[in-house]
């Protein structure tokens, strides 16, 4: 019954180098974590996170497929917009602990707090994605149909990237120490699953946009990713190197490697639609990246709140800092 | 005036020595002193009267009957039907002297072996992260300064219980709404002492205008040191720290994380300017994406 001292199963490095500097003892109470993980449910909160990212980003790819006349991608992209915000809400309100009080999201608008913000960005995005997918697809209202694409756009914009702030703004350190990279790696996500699921979706005449699009965003999500490892350092980010997060995580990066040389194969060196297999497996293949990157992050979160070394030893490297100085 | 006595501790703010004034910024304008608990853990004796008194006053429900395995604490940790939580630590093999072992008698013997016992609570931040994210309303700040759950309002989002960086608040399975301690605001609403204040049989809890609870707990501090336990430190008394000061505050005798505290909590929503920031970049970038894909259209093909 004595108390324990915590010394940190440490992953082995490729190649089993040894890291130049030892990993801190840290103490706990028995070891048990310090924070209280989330309750969010799985796979409702990093199902959201992909599907609210594959609607903002649809409504963005829309937009500009639209005016660059893409006509057939922009209507996909509007009712796959509309279909994954949708299923979002159905995820959300089933993910709270009192589903009939969902309503309540609106009772206060607070910046304080992503979660209202979100839920307002959400309570508008809805309806006006909705309008310009049904203006499309049924031809109706034309103007309207356009303003409510543009507005989407706008909204999506924010509803792909706000999840960022979400789960940073917590006090779970492989999130929040993130703060300044999520929002851009989620942009990325988001962009990589629309563009992925237009170039499953468009005729081949019009693949060729989605697949820039879907290469853009590959291409944001993998140096995001790099960015946000190399801040957090070899001791923060292990959440996202160990374990499934690791595993679901490393599934996701060589996906989207794939999907990124399909898709640049795509939308910037073929000039004649060719063959449609290497755009659709490239699209399907980002679609199932972008939702293993969620789940990816969304667990890392867990496994960093599980263990009380991530929250202990950032705080004490700070008070070091501090006494340093 | 308070000495930085500790290494690493947060330095003195000279224009906020006093601290925030929660109350009034959450539109209390003529409010009661800010009320709050000070927690002097060289003298709790690991009864749990407070665990018990908590649940009785505030008809907590039971939340498990288990054994631990891990010392005689068999609560494990606070959460949403335990409102109050006696950590218990048994620590053999340390040097008598360090430990104050001449001084908290019956707590260490010659063998340097000790006991640490403390009664753990919600901390009423000055700067309340469960309340800066909750997105109903339903956290709200009361005109004492503390931090308090609207039942009938909270939806059960749980976004309250991530942000926390103490791991305070719960979902309790029964309702699915969050729940902590609410410094029994119904009580001190009629000037009565807390429950587990009230309980508490050596005044290791006290309860009292923060003010006054903060000179008494340096005066304890400076007696403890004096006395020879220079482990005593004061934990959450400062008002310049990353949570503007606890309004619960406790006199640990070891690190923070021994008993199973952060060593060095900061209120997410500091950062969250910056996080909105990066979010409207990436935003941008988004847009800017979809413009590149479309341009790249018309220059290339």
């Amino acid at each position: 019954m004595t108390e324990p001292r915590v010394q940190d199963k440490r992953k082995k490095g490729k190649g089993g180098e040894r890291p130049m500097v030892p990993r801190a003892e840290f103490r706990s109470y028995y070891g048990r974590p310090v924070l209280k993980a989330p309750v969010w449910k799985s796979p409702d909160v990093p199902g959201y996170l992909f599907l609210g990212g594959v609607a903002g980003a649809s409504s963005v790819l829309a937009a500009f497929a639209q005016a660059s006349g893409n006509p057939q991608l922009a209507r996909n992209a509007k009712v796959s917009a509309t279909a994954a915000i949708a299923l979002s809400g159905v995820a959300l309100v089933n993910d709270l602990g009192r589903p009939s009080r969902f309503l309540n999201m609106l009772r206060v608008f607070k910046t304080s707090s992503p979660m209202s913000v979100g839920s307002w960005l959400l309570a508008v995005y809805g309806p006006v994605s909705g309008a310009a997918a049904v203006s499309a697809v049924t031809g109706r209202l034309p103007t309207a149909g356009a303003a409510a694409t543009a507005g989407a756009a706008v909204l999506g914009s924010g509803i792909a990237t706000y999840t960022g702030a979400l789960l940073s703004d917590t006090s779970v350190s492989a999130w929040h120490e993130a703060h300044r990279e999520m929002p851009y790696l989620f942009a990325g996500s988001a962009a990589s699953a629309a563009g992925g699921l237009g170039m499953l979706t468009a005729p081949s005449g019009q693949v060729a946009h989605a697949g820039r699009f879907a290469a853009l965003g590959a291409a944001a999500e993998l140096t995001a990713k790099q960015l946000l490892t190399r801040r957090l350092g070899d001791d923060l980010a292990g959440p996202y190197h160990s374990g499934r997060p690791g595993t679901l995580l490393r599934a996701a990066e060589g996906l989207t490697v794939a999907g990124l040389a399909g898709s640049v194969l795509t939308g910037f060196i073929r000039h004649r639609p060719g063959s449609p297999i290497v755009s659709r497996t490239a699209g399907l293949a980002l679609v199932a990246a972008s939702a293993l990157t969620r789940f990816g992050v969304f667990e890392a979160g867990l496994a960093s709140a599980a263990d009380p070394g991530y929250t202990v030893r950032p705080q004490r490297a700070r008070i070091g800092g501090r006494a340093d100085v | 005036m308070k000495t930085n006595n500790h290494p690493g501790r947060w330095p003195e703010r000279s224009n906020q020595s006093a601290g925030l004034d929660p109350a009034a910024s959450a539109g209390h304008l003529d409010h009661p002193p800010r009320m709050g608990f000070f927690t002097d853990t060289s003298v709790c004796i690991g009864c749990k009267a407070c665990e018990v008194a908590c649940k009785e006053w505030n008809a907590v429900p039971e939340d498990g009957l288990t054994l631990t395995g891990m010392s005689y604490d068999n609560t494990a940790s606070l959460n949403a039907s335990t409102w109050r939580h006696v950590a218990f630590i048994e620590q053999i093999g340390r040097d008598p002297v360090a430990s104050g072992a001449g001084y908290t008698e019956g707590q260490a013997t010659a063998d340097g072996a000790r006991w640490l016992m403390s009664s753990d609570v919600c901390k009423h931040c000055t700067e309340a992260a469960c309340l800066d994210v909750c997105p109903t309303g339903a956290l709200m700040r009361t005109e004492f300064g503390t931090v308090v759950v609207q039942d009938d309002v909270c939806n059960g989002c749980g976004y309250c219980i991530p942000a926390c960086p103490f791991g305070v608040i719960g979902r309790r399975e029964s309702d699915g709404g969050a729940h902590k301690c609410t410094l029994c605001y119904d009580r001190i609403g009629d000037g009565l002492t807390p429950a587990c204040a009230k309980a508490c049989p050596t005044e290791s809890i006290q309860f009292g205008p923060l003010d006054e609870l903060r000179e008494r707990a340096q005066r304890r501090v400076d007696e403890l040191h004096d006395g020879g336990v220079p482990d005593a430190r004061l934990y959450l008394d400062n008002p310049g720290d990353g949570i503007g000061g606890g309004g619960a505050f406790f006199l640990l005798l070891d690190e923070p994380e021994v008993y199973g505290l952060p060593p060095d909590p900061v209120v997410t929503t500091r950062d969250l300017p910056r996080m909105w920031r990066h979010v409207a970049g990436a935003a941008a970038a988004l847009l800017a994406g979809g413009l590149v894909s479309a341009l790249a259209r018309r220059n290339g093909s």
